[in-house]
């Protein structure tokens, strides 16, 4: 097993995925400003995405670029974690799913900033400041939205309670992640599993929303295992350079 | 044969796609030029790691200096790098006076960590220099930029998001 190219291949998707859902909010954001937020936050995470893909096709060494890795593998090919590809939704929906996400990403990012691989370091020291970014936007929304009228609170609610469970994917530890973060390239995402609780309970006080106590957690992401909801996506994605391969923008 | 600061001001000549009040050193997104008997080399960095203007802005960048690189017979290469990031940091004093008159709000230090902690000090309005501004969105017109509106003179106006 390359664990390095299996590890980065999990930065990659995670960003890949998430980012080509928000892009799908173009034109249905509740609000021209959000419309915007949410695909700048999207194109954002593509940026992230390449980057991470193009450090994984070098670590497998067969010759494949971010192009090859995003477009020509099938749904068991990918590794994003389970939250990622979960539906938008409703704005709520999203705006859940980010929060989880934009916690992981900024401590992911912290902890990568001081990996032994030079490169991965430089991406992750650029990364860390657009998620904490990022966070600072989805973060507000929780507030603005738990802490606002009794149906967006209890709309809130409801896709804080369907996502958490999902989020447990963020945390898988592995044989790769143990290599990763034995190693000093990589992190174990368990070693900042506490400070991304600390962050949810936080947000969740201020929120005036109730975090569910046992969550029965979803994980398979990392392995290949994936929901429906994926093959959908990656069939959209992918369609136009399958169809024509050598296809130039 | 050009020296390297001669090359650097070649692309001091190169705008910045999206906001043309700058060059590409201004911005900070050149960082740094070599330059052997043989070769050009070129680094620049991304505002954002999403910018999509980063591919014009090579090809702007090779477009202007392919000639002088030509007459000197030397290759030309640009590369993308990400270290070290590029932060508000890199723009200069008189970049940021730039962006005022251009009716974009200069950023101020990323040192100040109130710029993400949400408590930004107060952001002046470029058209009517009023402090008395409010933040609309986040996000704006560009990956690097804010949407505020001015309370006095109810301009709305791009502002540099500060990382």
């Amino acid at each position: 097993m390359n664990a390095r190219f299996e590890y980065l291949l999990r930065l990659g998707d995670d960003a890949l995925i998430l980012g080509q859902q928000l892009g799908l909010w173009t034109g249905h954001g509740p609000v021209l400003e959000e419309d915007i937020a949410l695909t700048n936050i999207g194109l954002d995470q593509v940026g992230q995405a390449r980057a991470w893909l193009t450090l994984a096709g070098k670590a497998e060494g067969a010759g494949r670029d971010e192009d090859k890795l995003a477009y020509f593998r099938d749904q068991s090919g990918f590794r994003n974690a389970l939250l990622c590809e979960r539906p938008n939704g409703h704005f709520g929906d999203t705006i859940v799913r980010q929060f989880l996400f934009d916690a992981y990403a900024v401590c992911l990012h912290a902890a990568l900033s001081g990996s032994s691989d030079a490169e991965m370091a430089a991406i992750a020291r650029k990364s860390a400041k657009e998620s904490a970014y990022h966070l600072r936007h989805s973060r507000a929304w929780m507030v603005r939205l738990g802490d606002g009228t009794e149906e967006s609170h209890t709309k809130v609610q409801q896709s804080l309670n369907d996502l958490l469970p999902y989020a447990g994917d963020l945390f898988h530890s592995d044989a790769v992640t143990e290599q990763a973060a034995g190693e000093g390239w990589g992190a174990d995402p368990a070693a900042f599993r506490p400070a991304w609780d600390t962050a949810v309970d936080e947000m969740c006080a201020e929120a005036c929303l109730t975090r569910p106590e046992s969550v029965p957690e979803q994980v398979g992401g990392r392995e290949g295992r994936h929901t429906e909801q994926l093959s959908f996506l990656l069939a959209e994605m992918q369609v136009l350079p399958r169809t024509y391969p050598d296809a130039q923008w | 044969m050009r020296s390297a600061d001669d090359w650097l001001a070649l692309l001091q000549t190169v705008p910045d796609p999206e906001i043309p009040v700058l060059n590409v050193v201004e911005m900070g997104i050149v960082r740094g030029v070599d330059t052997t008997d043989s070769a050009v080399d070129v680094r620049i960095t991304p505002t954002y790691m999403g910018c999509p203007a980063m591919d014009a802005i090579a090809d702007d960048i090779r477009a202007t200096l392919s000639p002088f690189a030509k007459e000197e017979s030397k290759e030309l290469r640009v590369e993308l790098v990400y270290a070290p990031a590029w932060t508000t940091d890199w723009l200069s004093e008189e970049a940021k006076a730039k962006l005022e008159a251009y009716g974009i709000a200069p950023p101020g230090k990323t040192t100040d960590k109130r710029a993400l902690s949400g408590d930004a000090p107060s952001v002046r309005c470029p058209k009517c220099k009023s402090n008395a501004t409010e933040l609309v969105s986040l996000f704006g017109s560009t990956a690097c930029k804010a949407h505020y509106r001015c309370n006095d003179c109810a301009e709305p106006f791009d502002h540099f998001k500060c990382i």
